[in-house]
């Protein structure tokens, strides 16, 4: 038991109904690996997704949280990845406000044609997330960030 | 109106007709050489000379170009006129002797043997005469003005300024059409090795594109058509007696309401000639299964024969399949009809030339349809040969007399193991089929989604293969992905019959899925109006509050994720939904 184990961080993904979810519909029946901790939910649009849902998502223990929405101009109801696009970007600040690293918040693009990049977007963000650690929320980000400075000169 | 007499005939004409056109008119005969009815009379080569009665004895006059007067007595076939046309004829005889338009003139006068001897005597069957039809027509009809002549009397030629090739041609080859020896020659350039049946010349800038056409009326090439070059010519609205001619006419954009679209947009082929091995464009008899489509058909250029470029019947040909497709270089997938047509073909260069080899290059013989099987079995035992395995390249077979125009596959015939090089002189390209080149734009402009080769999604590849992922938008037949006669008429009948079906029922069925304003939360601030792409939120001025129009409303959520208030339910997709599904995700480590 002395073994460290391997921390395996809890991922939301919020997938657009019309590309991304159907993206990941077809990494899944064209039998392609992909991590396991994205835990993904269907929305209608990526624009549905309320930055309430992701703080919620934060709130509730996720490590990190992934938009994907259908690529720009390509949306199913016209203009929805736009907006989430907007919102995400702002929402990162408000992020940083909480003391929450936001790279643990990804906007990503996945078509329905593309089940490899769903799988590797899914793999790389678990990496990613997995080299932040878990979310503490208590921790301010500067905090976390300057001892791991010193780490380095040390 | 001007009376007069010709041969004893009276007749009236209208002020300004030629005694050559009245004389046409009572069907009476006089050779013409260097008249053309398109063109304005010149009067060069004297041969419709003529008789007029004169206070004083007679005149001699060129029929083509001299008006008729009021009271004119004309004799057409005197003495005095044969005399004149012999005298003509027979000059022309001395200096073109062999040109078949003056023989035949000197055997209507009665003329064996000229008398003279013309220092400028030319033996050439199509000699240029100097009726000047070409020049005349060049600058009167086409405007092209890009021929004339130089020098004078029996020195006169039809020449391009400074003898050079003339910038303001524009190859209509209207010179060569006019010209009544044959000496003016139009040679529409050759053009990537094909049969020059292939090419839209321009003596077809009016033409039926095919018999089978629908509709089935001439069209224009705006290419080869001279009214669009030097805005000149329009003869056949001239000789159109339904007046149905427009050069005007140009491409219209309409606009339709309609409830439901079918999307059967179609397919392109590969461009052969990104494989550079297999020598399309680069080679001569190399062909893409369309071109030799086109050779097949019984109105095609070659009258549905097999011929080589040299009008010879090919002694072998070899058929490669999968060109493009199933190669991980160009398109993965199957194009799943070329084994098929493929071996279609071996089957009808077997009926048509008996004698010739045919080879069939294949990577899997896919045979999927229903009687296909048997059909390659009929098609194997016609004795056509076929080879497993992908041919490497097609080259020149070498450069000796005997084996010129000939080509040689390098091919590996993987089921004895061996590398193999085959001779033949005909080689046919399966080209792949993709997706068209403005899917994309076509995939935005309706919303529709595309699979990974290119083409358009449908919504369930088994439970919905015809309906896409907007309602009212169907697929079928090679826009959807490759698919053969049999399968595209089957998709397409289904798509129309979906279609039909929703306008049978007379009413919609709309996802349950979209969103309402809860009017007591609403604070009116107006929010998500401007947010939805469909304008399906209205303000209600005198409540100040928004209401969801929910016959516009497609459940999209994006007003639901910026109502500031919280008042905006999104069916299916509620706030209380997603966060229950949130907290059952994170509930377990």
């Amino acid at each position: 038991m002395n073994q460290q184990q391997r921390f395996e961080p809890r991922i939301v993904g919020f997938l657009c109904n019309w590309c991304s979810y159907t993206g990941a519909d077809l990494a899944g029946v064209s039998r392609m690996k992909s991590a396991p901790n994205l835990r993904t939910i269907r929305v209608m649009c990526s624009g549905r997704v309320d930055p309430t849902l992701v703080l919620r998502a934060f709130q509730l223990g996720a490590d990190g949280v992934l938009v994907a929405g259908c690529h720009p101009g390509d949306c199913h109801y016209q203009e929805g990845n736009y907006k989430a696009m907007r919102r995400v970007l702002l929402l990162k600040r408000v992020l940083r406000e909480f003391g929450i690293d936001e790279r643990r918040l990804r906007l990503e693009w996945i078509s329905a044609s593309e089940g490899e990049k769903f799988a590797r977007v899914a793999n790389e963000f678990t990496e990613q997330v997995r080299a932040l650690g878990p979310l503490q929320l208590e921790e301010a980000p500067a905090a976390v960030a300057e001892p791991q400075l010193e780490e380095v000169r040390a | 109106m001007i009376s007069l007499t010709i041969n004893g005939t009276r007749t009236e004409v209208r002020e300004g007709t030629t005694i050559l056109q009245a004389a046409r008119f009572l069907e009476i005969p006089i050779p013409t050489l260097c008249y053309h009815p398109w063109l304005k009379p010149f009067g060069a080569c004297r041969i419709c000379t003529v008789q007029v009665q004169r206070p004083r004895g007679y005149e001699l006059v060129t029929a083509c170009n001299t008006p008729c007067e009021e009271g004119m007595v004309i004799q057409t076939d005197t003495d005095h006129v044969r005399q004149a046309r012999r005298v003509v004829v027979e000059l022309m005889m001395a200096r073109w002797p062999n040109v078949p338009i003056v023989q035949k003139l000197a055997a209507e006068v009665g003329l064996e043997k000229p008398r003279f001897i013309s220092e400028m005597r030319d033996e050439a069957p199509d000699a240029c005469i100097l009726c000047l039809r070409c020049v005349r027509i060049c600058e009167e009809v086409v405007g092209a003005c890009a021929i004339g002549y130089e020098d004078r009397g029996i020195k006169r030629k039809v020449v391009t300024p400074f003898h050079e090739e003339s910038e303001a041609c524009v190859a209509c080859g209207a010179c060569a059409h006019v010209c009544p020896t044959g000496h003016m020659k139009f040679e529409p350039e050759d053009y990537r090795g094909k049969p020059p049946e292939f090419l839209l010349g321009p003596n077809t800038a009016i033409h039926v594109m095919t018999p089978q056409a629908v509709p089935k009326v001439p069209r224009i090439d705006r290419e080869s058509c001279i009214h669009f070059k030097t805005n000149g010519c329009q003869k056949c609205v001239e000789v159109c007696e339904a007046k149905a001619v427009n050069h005007e006419m140009t491409d219209q954009e309409l606009e339709i309401e309609v409830g439901q679209i079918l999307v059967a947009t179609g397919y392109d082929l590969f461009d052969a000639s990104v494989m550079a091995q297999y020598g399309y464009g680069r080679l001569d008899n190399i062909y893409t299964a369309l071109d030799i489509e086109r050779m097949l058909n019984a109105t095609g250029p070659t009258g549905g024969q097999i011929r080589l470029k040299n009008g010879q019947p090919p002694r072998a040909v070899g058929i490669i399949h999968c060109v493009g497709s199933r190669d991980e270089n160009y398109h993965r997938y199957c194009s799943r009809v070329c084994c098929m047509y493929a071996l279609k073909f071996a089957h009808l260069i077997k009926e048509r030339c008996p004698e010739a080899e045919v080879y069939n290059f294949y990577i899997d013989m896919r045979a999927f349809g229903k009687g296909y099987e048997e059909f390659y079995s009929r098609v194997l035992h016609e004795g056509v040969n076929v080879i497993r395995g992908k041919v490497a390249e097609v080259v020149q077979a070498g450069w000796s007399k005997q084996e010129e125009g000939t080509l040689l596959i390098r091919c590996e015939d993987t089921l004895i193991g061996k590398l193999r090089e085959i001779p033949v002189d005909m080689v046919i390209l399966c080209n792949a089929i993709e997706p068209r080149r403005d899917a994309e734009r076509v995939a935005r402009l309706f919303g529709l989604s595309r699979s990974p080769d290119g083409f358009f999604l449908e919504r369930h590849p088994k439970l919905d293969p015809v309906a896409t992922s907007s309602d009212g938008l169907f697929v079928a037949g090679c826009a959807q992905g490759p698919k053969d006669i049999p399968d595209t008429v089957a998709q397409a009948s289904a798509a129309a019959a979906r279609m039909l079906a929703t306008i049978a029922k007379g009413v919609v069925e709309m996802d349950p899925v979209r969103a309402e304003i809860n009017e007591e939360y609403c604070s009116g601030c107006r929010v998500c109006n401007a947010l939805c792409p469909y304008e399906a939120i209205e303000y209600l001025e005198d409540k100040n509050v928004s209401r969801v129009n929910s016959a516009l409303c497609k459940g999209c959520g994006t007003c639901v994720a910026a109502c500031p208030a919280g008042a905006i339910t999104g069916y299916g997709f509620s706030d209380l939904q997603l966060h229950a599904e949130l907290e059952g995700l994170l509930a377990v480590r």
